[in-house]
């Protein structure tokens, strides 16, 4: 028996121990958010916070955590996803919520960040799409939202 | 002569409609989705309650088509778009739309709604009529509901139960003329919301009653296979609930996720060998140019024979094989019940493979469904297919338990079907005053589509015994073309001919990726033509024109070029540690579908080698643009992931399996080296056909960047991908580095 805090809730769940907790987010608590890509830390697109840190849960075993806080898509406050409907930044949309996982501990550590330290922080996240642009657009609104903002933006506001 | 009242009506029909002001005839035959399956309530259904179900035989791929689709009805119906239901891709529900490919979507799926909805508005309209009494050209149709002049109104859920669409669409019903238009609207995408807040999305995201997970076992990439596996040793393995094996089809079926990788990771642990003749080069578009090949013509535009003074240009272009790469590894799951089976599949064409699955499993296509579910991005033929039989396979084995399988990582990249590799030799003849008056296009190729249509043609079943046998690679006829799509030039050029070189023989496995051919021949043409108008010392915008003379060619060139400041982009820098270049480009898809521009900026590192995208203008006409904002995303993945095949990618081979193996081996472009910005203007084209954006930006935008990486460095670079390693080798040739370049 493995006890888990995701999104404030505390879960208890049966797996194996080494089971990484990509696994027991998606099929013992039933989170969609976080996604398997490539199982090797390489795609981001199984992106959670754990202790308000981005990490690939795909590569964390459940049985590690502890008490650590782990949050998902499905308990992050509404600003970036809202943004990133507004701003349609999304195709396929299969890396979508690891970027908005990722974008979100970025901008409760640095309300303020500037473009290139934006696009720098969402390197680890892959999306093969094409959507950047509309995803920096998208983190650059959450970022007013949340009451801060993007610094030295490359892109003028159409 | 009496005329009774129907016949009345019809006339009245006819009159009222040809009236309209932008309700134009949709001419005199079906468009072919809707001559395939002609019969209305295939398309459309009113329920009593006002909500109107559209059926598509077109799939969502992340490009948005649902919601332009669900548009399309809404607008054409009069009906309000929150009352449109839309049900994608599925054997038991709608029509056989063959695959969801080629930029043909709104063409094929959104021209027959069209047509659908205007007969069914026809009826709509006839209904009320009847039921109000009076002339049918009274009769108004807003709102979901009809109206009559003197304020007496039904809603179309009224009109539900007298209405017939158990008949087929007649040809020629004129569009809707009157009422505000929801077409040219950026409606928000409908399948956006679940996708920003981790709501189920995908096929990988289904969870059904008793699921138990798979993996396929296999070596590292066509070709190869596993070496015998201890499966005793696996099957007493925690929570194996079977290891399943047909020939050399390998699963292994568990209750929990994770348990299924360690049993495959188990399975795997013999080894592999190869099982095909070994690959004979690290990059393989030299083996495409010399392997035989069948050689057709692909156009001849004739005109009169080249001075003998003509100065000829000629230029060699390559790429090698790419990869589809799809962020989530390809999945499906199937339900093995009442011998038969139901697959959820993120296939491109769920009719095709519901043929192939058949033949696969010996049973009558009416016992396999196949249902689209939305999966990750797949630009292509990917895993998805080769994954539904897999599925399907495992969960024959375990009857009445839903089976999901998903592909590893490693998978994906290894087993994919891939973009072929492709030469193109351009040869060009110049008259006395630098007009070009002789033009030769030769590509090489292997096929651009090696989709299912038979057992054949699906991994698994090379692996059941007996084998099926994988169909023989065909080339793709013109105007479409698959090799040769876009060979053909747009621009009104005397004496040019083309050859299409179809090279049968697949050293490694290809199918279909975004765009075919076209990314190739159309880098080819639109670097020649850079090259050219260098040599007559033009501008490659005024060049362009010069041989242009469509009309909506020109509109996007110049829309491209003035939004982008061509005229005032200064002068290129070219001596100092950074070259700073302006490159252009333009091609109509297919020269039938959309058309699209791109001028782009480019900073390159003299000592790195390294390419920066500080800012790309484009410009397209898709012809009747029913949601702007969909294009606009289209044609912007299209340019980033563009840049991504034109600047980095590359698949590997050794002797023995392809090297690509993951995102390390396989590097793809990243947040710090997209473009600093990307804007893209939209020429809609209201009553003209839809022509789809899918696919129309990919040949542009490379060849906008080697245009722009040429004016840069004064060097020209025609082979791809236009690498560090390239661009460092063309600038100071060392040996070392000449070296890696031709890996």
């Amino acid at each position: 028996m493995i006890t888990l805090t995701v999104n404030g809730q505390m879960h208890e769940v049966e797996v194996d121990p080494d089971t990484p907790l990509l696994y027991v987010l998606r099929n013992d608590l039933e989170l969609n958010g976080a996604k398997f890509g490539c199982g090797l830390g390489q795609c981001g697109a199984c992106t959670v916070l754990l202790d308000d840190k981005p990490v690939f849960s795909c590569l964390v075993p459940a049985a590690a955590l502890g008490t650590r806080k782990i949050r998902t898509i499905e308990g992050l406050p509404a600003a970036l996803p809202a943004a990133f409907e507004t701003e349609q930044a999304a195709q396929c949309g299969y890396c979508i919520a690891g970027m908005i996982v990722r974008a979100q501990a970025l901008l409760e550590r640095n309300p303020r960040p500037t473009e290139q330290e934006v696009r720098a922080h969402l390197a680890p996240s892959l999306c093969r799409c094409g959507t950047h642009m509309r995803i920096l657009r998208a983190v650059r609104r959450a970022a007013e939202a949340m009451g801060g903002g993007v610094r030295d933006v490359a892109e003028q506001t159409p | 002569m009496t005329l009774g009242r129907r016949a009345f009506i019809a006339n009245a029909l006819v009159v009222s409609f040809a009236l309209g002001g932008r309700g134009l005839a949709q001419g005199k035959k079906l468009p072919p989705s809707l001559a395939k399956t002609p019969e209305l309530d295939s398309w459309i259904r009113v329920g009593s309650d006002g909500r109107i179900t559209v059926f598509t035989g077109k799939a969502e791929l992340g490009q948005g088509i649902k919601t332009a689709l669900m548009q399309v009805a809404a607008h054409e119906l009069a009906t309000p778009f929150a009352s449109i239901d839309l049900v994608t891709a599925d054997t038991a529900r709608t029509p056989d739309e063959g695959v969801t490919a080629g930029s043909h979507s709104m063409q094929d799926s959104g021209t027959a709604i069209v047509n659908a909805c205007a007969n069914v508005r026809a009826l709509l309209a006839e209904a009320a009529a009847w039921q109000f009494a009076m002339a049918i050209d009274k009769i108004a149709l807003r709102d979901g509901a009809a109206h009559a002049p003197d304020g007496r109104s039904v809603p179309y859920g009224d009109l539900a139960a007298a209405l017939s669409l158990q008949v087929d669409a007649k040809p020629g019903m004129p569009r809707r003329a009157d009422g505000p238009r929801l077409l040219g609207q950026d409606l928000p995408r409908v399948d956006i919301p679940a996708k920003v807040t981790g709501g189920a999305a995908y096929v990988q995201d289904m969870r059904l009653p008793g699921m138990l997970h798979a993996r396929v076992v296999r070596g590292p990439s066509d070709g190869t296979t596993v070496k015998a596996a201890d499966i005793a040793a696996v099957e007493k393995m925690p929570g194996v609930v079977k290891v399943v094996r047909a020939g050399r089809f390998l699963a292994v079926v568990a209750d929990r996720e994770w348990r299924a990788v360690k049993a495959l990771h188990r399975l795997q642990a013999g080894g592999w060998e190869r099982t095909a003749a070994p690959i004979e080069a690290a990059d393989l578009r030299e083996t495409i140019r010399r392997l035989p090949a069948q050689d057709m013509a692909i156009f001849d535009y004739g005109g009169p024979p080249t001075p003998a003074e003509a100065r000829v240009l000629r230029a060699r272009y390559s790429r090698p094989h790419l990869m589809h790469g799809s962020v989530g590894p390809s999945c499906a799951v199937a339900l093995w019940e009442d011998n038969g089976v139901t697959v959820w599949t993120h296939s491109q064409g769920v009719y095709p493979l519901r043929r192939a699955l058949a033949e696969l499993l010996k049973l009558e296509p009416a016992k396999v469904r196949c249902v689209h579910v939305e999966g990750s991005g797949c630009y292509g033929h990917n895993g998805a297919d080769d994954v539904a039989a897999d599925a399907a396979l495992a969960a024959r084995a375990v009857p009445g338990h839903p089976v999901r399988l998903q592909w590893m990582r490693e998978q994906e990249h290894g087993w994919e079907p891939l973009g072929s590799a492709m030469v193109v030799e351009m040869t060009a003849e110049l008259g006395a005053d630098n007009r070009i008056v002789g033009w030769r296009h030769e590509v090489w190729s292997n096929t651009h589509s090696t989709r299912p249509t038979t057992a054949g043609g699906l991994l698994a079943g090379r692996e059941v015994e007996p084998p099926f046998t994988p169909p023989k690679p065909r080339p793709i006829p013109m105007p479409e073309g698959g090799g040769a799509r876009n060979g053909n030039p747009i621009y009104a050029l005397p004496n040019a001919r083309g050859t299409f070189h179809f090279v049968e023989q697949m050293p490694v496995r290809v199918s279909a990726l975004r765009g075919l051919g076209a990314q190739m021949n159309v880098f080819a043409i639109e670097s020649f033509m850079d090259e050219i108008a260098a040599e007559a010392g033009a501008d490659p915008v005024a060049f362009r024109l010069a041989w242009l003379q469509d009309e909506r060619a020109r509109e996007v060139v110049r829309r491209a070029a003035d939004r982008f400041g061509w005229a005032q982009r200064g002068m290129r820098n070219n001596g100092g540690g950074e070259g700073r270049g302006t490159g252009f480009a333009f091609a109509r898809y297919k020269n039938l579908a959309s058309y699209c521009a791109v001028a782009m900026a480019v900073r390159v590192d003299r000592d790195t080698g390294e390419i920066h995208v500080p800012r790309v203008v484009a410009a397209v006409d898709s012809g009747e643009a029913v949601n702007p904002d969909g294009i606009r995303n289209q044609i912007e993945g299209g340019i980033v992931q563009s840049l991504s095949w034109t600047t980095l990618e590359s698949v590997g081979f050794a002797k023995s399996h392809r090297t690509s193996f993951d995102w390390s081996a396989y590097p793809i472009l990243r947040f710090p080296a997209v473009p600093g910005r990307i804007e893209v203007q939209v020429i809609d084209r209201p009553g003209q056909p839809f022509l789809g954006a899918g696919e129309a930006s990919q040949g542009p935008a490379s060849a906008a960047l080697a245009n722009a990486v040429a004016d840069a460095l004064g060097l020209r670079l025609r082979d791809m991908p236009l690498s560090p390693t390239r661009i460092r080798a063309a600038l100071r040739p060392k040996p070392a580095d000449a070296r890696q370049a031709a890996g």
